[in-house]
């Protein structure tokens, strides 16, 4: 048996930013296997040295064009818990309501946009504009919905504007709301059809044993703040993310990397319901079972499938947020905001995975020190060691050029890597 | 399937998207109007839009790009892109000015920038420039990000061969028409007076203070700025934060500043 491959993909598509795959495999033996990062680096965190804490979430969400309200709402907890502000139930439910948004809008970009052509046999969403209009149309009635309650809560659905240290800079409309928890109840049934699209795709059967790290649950199922878990059982607390990191540099990515307690670490959809699965809601819970995601899952691919369930577990809780919300007037927008010396951590689940934000700030609020450690660089040695692993499996099996090119893309689409931002 | 406009036949241009170094929300924006997303895709062929298709094709008439240039082998993908298309557009604030990347020109010092992020690890990187420093840009679509109505506006017109305008007046206008509460009687510092229009007070309209991400508008006062600021009792330091944001107005921000580059 002759198994022989030579695939070398410069730019992957349907991510976000720029990576290569490179896959050599000669009479069943695997000469290369590489995943490449090779977006350039912006610098934030030299940009944010020397200005006032201000900029910092104004700055560090344009850090990314998808998940921007993940990395303002992580500036503003870094700056808060460095000056010691508490914010009020009503700020944090506005946040939380925020984010789930922010969730909702993005995996449902990446399960339908970016991963779902694979699983239709196209190269992009356009053609099923025709073939499956019922398909396109779910997809962007969800997203059109999470994107006008960010709009509403955030005053814009990237890069938001009413988001600030201390609270907001104005309140949504209580009207407006209430109709938006109408159309979150309504919105379940494109997500149940959502679940039965994805169910009926045949999910490759790929296991690998990896360690998950997430935000640690206390029979909830966090988003913001808290202490961290590893499946391997590490335990940290939030300022002590570097332990989690362990940030190193490699000559194959301009993105940094993480370990834990292995070679590689995965973050992410499938790393919180993994870690966190006893904090799902029920009904999200029964999907989750129904679609075999009982935790540990080791198949990368599935992670796909975690953002799915994530959806229903996001849009449950925005109804409930906003039950809570409108039970009560509203209160003061926006707390006073005193600086101090000290240094800040954020620990924030966004949609790729654990995102963490230190800020060292001096005593007039001027930061002195950035760290910004992104979910898709810690999952950057894992994807690496993935392709490896495929590889091997690869050299073993009577495939074409075509099935493995497209195993591999979608190996690293199903992470939904967020180049851009890892590299920052 | 043929389109028509008012009974003349419209021909699809073909069209690719690039990016260069940038956050990318600027092509997700364009994703991001599902109301209007399909007809809009109908307005143009999509030859090449990496983030969003597998397909990519070297035949296109409008290049739009996005992001700002920090490495030699961008300079030389957007000669290319040049070269091959009829139209190049620089797709938001980043392309046209800068954007938020050129704040590490503020140092005036690339090694300690590459210090502080990477330490000793080589990394490649310049100081960041605009598409138009690089290559002759025909158009410009300004904003951080980008209003999709605009864009869409923009390209109805380019397909149409219409000419195309920016507004002259400033935010400050658009502010005024929403009724909104001047910022600068809530204590917030603003750039309203002075950025170009087109966003309809995006910012302002959330009780967000202007950060300038569309450059000056042609008529703008500077100085009179400088004065606005000074009788609010905002402090020089949080208008050129705003004023060197994006890179709009770098040689304002080089006079208040004294070009002597940030120390450390």
């Amino acid at each position: 048996m002759k198994i022989s491959c030579d695939i070398d993909i410069k730019h992957l598509t349907r991510v976000e930013g720029h990576g290569n795959i490179r896959i050599i495999i000669k009479d069943g033996m695997v000469k290369e296997a590489r995943w490449e990062v090779v977006e350039t680096p912006r610098f934030f965190e030299a940009i944010l040295v020397g200005k006032h804490f201000e900029n910092a979430p104004y700055l560090c969400g344009r850090i990314c064009g998808i998940c921007s309200i993940g990395h303002t709402l992580a500036s503003i907890r870094a700056v808060e818990n460095g000056f010691g502000i508490r914010p009020t139930p009503q700020t944090q439910r506005l946040r939380l309501l925020l984010k789930h948004m922010e969730t909702l809008q993005s995996h449902i970009l990446h399960v339908y946009f970016l991963v779902a052509p694979d699983y239709l046999g196209v190269g992009s969403v356009l053609p099923l504009t025709l073939s499956h209009p019922e398909v396109v149309q779910q997809a962007l009635r969800l997203k059109l919905l999470a994107n006008d309650i960010c709009d509403e809560v955030g005053g814009r659905r990237l890069h938001p504007t009413r988001t600030v240290v201390g609270g907001f800079t104005m309140l949504p409309d209580r009207y407006r709301l209430g109709q938006f928890r109408q159309r979150l109840q309504a919105s379940l049934a494109d997500l149940t059809a959502s679940v039965e699209l994805f169910r009926s795709f045949t999910i490759p059967d790929f296991q690998l044993e990896t360690e998950f790290v997430s935000l640690k649950g206390d029979g909830d199922y966090p988003f913001i703040g808290g202490d961290l878990i590893s499946t391997d059982g590490v335990v940290k607390q939030e300022q002590e993310y570097a332990a989690m990191t362990n940030e190193y540099m490699a000559d194959y990515s301009t993105s940094k990397l993480s370990r834990l307690s292995r070679k590689s670490l995965a973050v992410g959809a499938l790393a919180r319901i993994n870690n966190n699965f006893a904090g799902l809601l029920p009904q999200a819970r029964v999907i989750a079972e129904e679609l075999g995601l009982v935790p540990v899952i080791h198949n990368p691919y599935m992670n796909v499938v975690a953002q799915l369930v994530e959806c229903v577990q996001v849009v449950l809780e925005s109804m409930q947020l906003i039950d809570d919300l409108l039970a009560e007037p509203w209160q003061d927008h926006r707390q006073p905001v005193e600086p101090r010396e000290g240094i800040g951590v954020a620990a924030v689940e966004v949609p790729r995975g654990i995102l963490y934000h230190c800020l060292h700030l001096d005593a007039a609020g001027r930061i002195v020190k950035a760290d910004c450690v992104i979910p898709t660089s810690q999952n950057h040695a894992n994807i690496l060691h993935d392709i490896e692993e495929l590889a091997l499996f690869c050299a073993t099996q009577r495939k074409s050029d075509k099935e493995i090119e497209l195993l591999a893309e979608m190996l690293v689409r199903a992470y939904d890597p967020c180049i851009s931002c890892s590299v920052h | 399937m043929q389109k028509t406009f008012l009974g003349v036949p419209v021909v699809r241009p073909k069209v690719a998207f690039f990016e260069l170094s940038s956050c990318e929300g600027c092509q997700l924006q364009l994703l991001n109007n599902e109301a209007t997303l399909l007809d809009f895709l109908s307005l143009v062929e999509i030859v090449r839009f990496r983030e969003g298709m597998k397909e990519a094709g070297d035949d296109y008439e409008i290049a739009f790009v996005e992001g700002s240039i920090t490495r030699f082998d961008e300079e030389v993908q957007l000669k290319v892109i040049r070269e091959r298309a009829k139209i190049v557009v620089a797709l938001g604030s980043c392309a046209c000015f800068g954007g938020v990347n050129q704040l590490k020109n503020r140092f005036n010092d690339l090694e300690w920038v590459k210090k502080e992020v990477y330490g000793s690890f080589p990394i490649e990187t310049q100081e960041v420039k605009p598409l138009s420093a690089v290559i002759k840009v025909d158009l410009e679509i300004y904003g951080c990000p980008i209003k999709k109505e605009e864009v869409e506006r923009i390209v109805t017109a380019l397909v149409l061969g219409e000419q195309i305008h920016h507004p002259q007046y400033p935010v400050c206008m658009e502010c005024k028409a929403r009724e909104n509460i001047c910022l600068f009687d809530l204590g917030e510092p603003c750039l309203g007076p002075v950025t170009r229009a087109g966003c309809d007070a995006w910012c302002p309209s959330n009780r967000l203070g202007c950060w300038g991400c569309r450059g000056p508008a042609p008529e703008a006062n500077l100085s009179q700025l400088q004065i606005i600021m000074a009788e609010r009792g905002i402090s020089q330091e949080r208008m050129i934060d705003r004023l060197e944001c994006f890179g709009g107005f770098g040689t304002f921000v080089d006079e208040v500043k004294g070009k002597k580059g940030e120390p450390r």
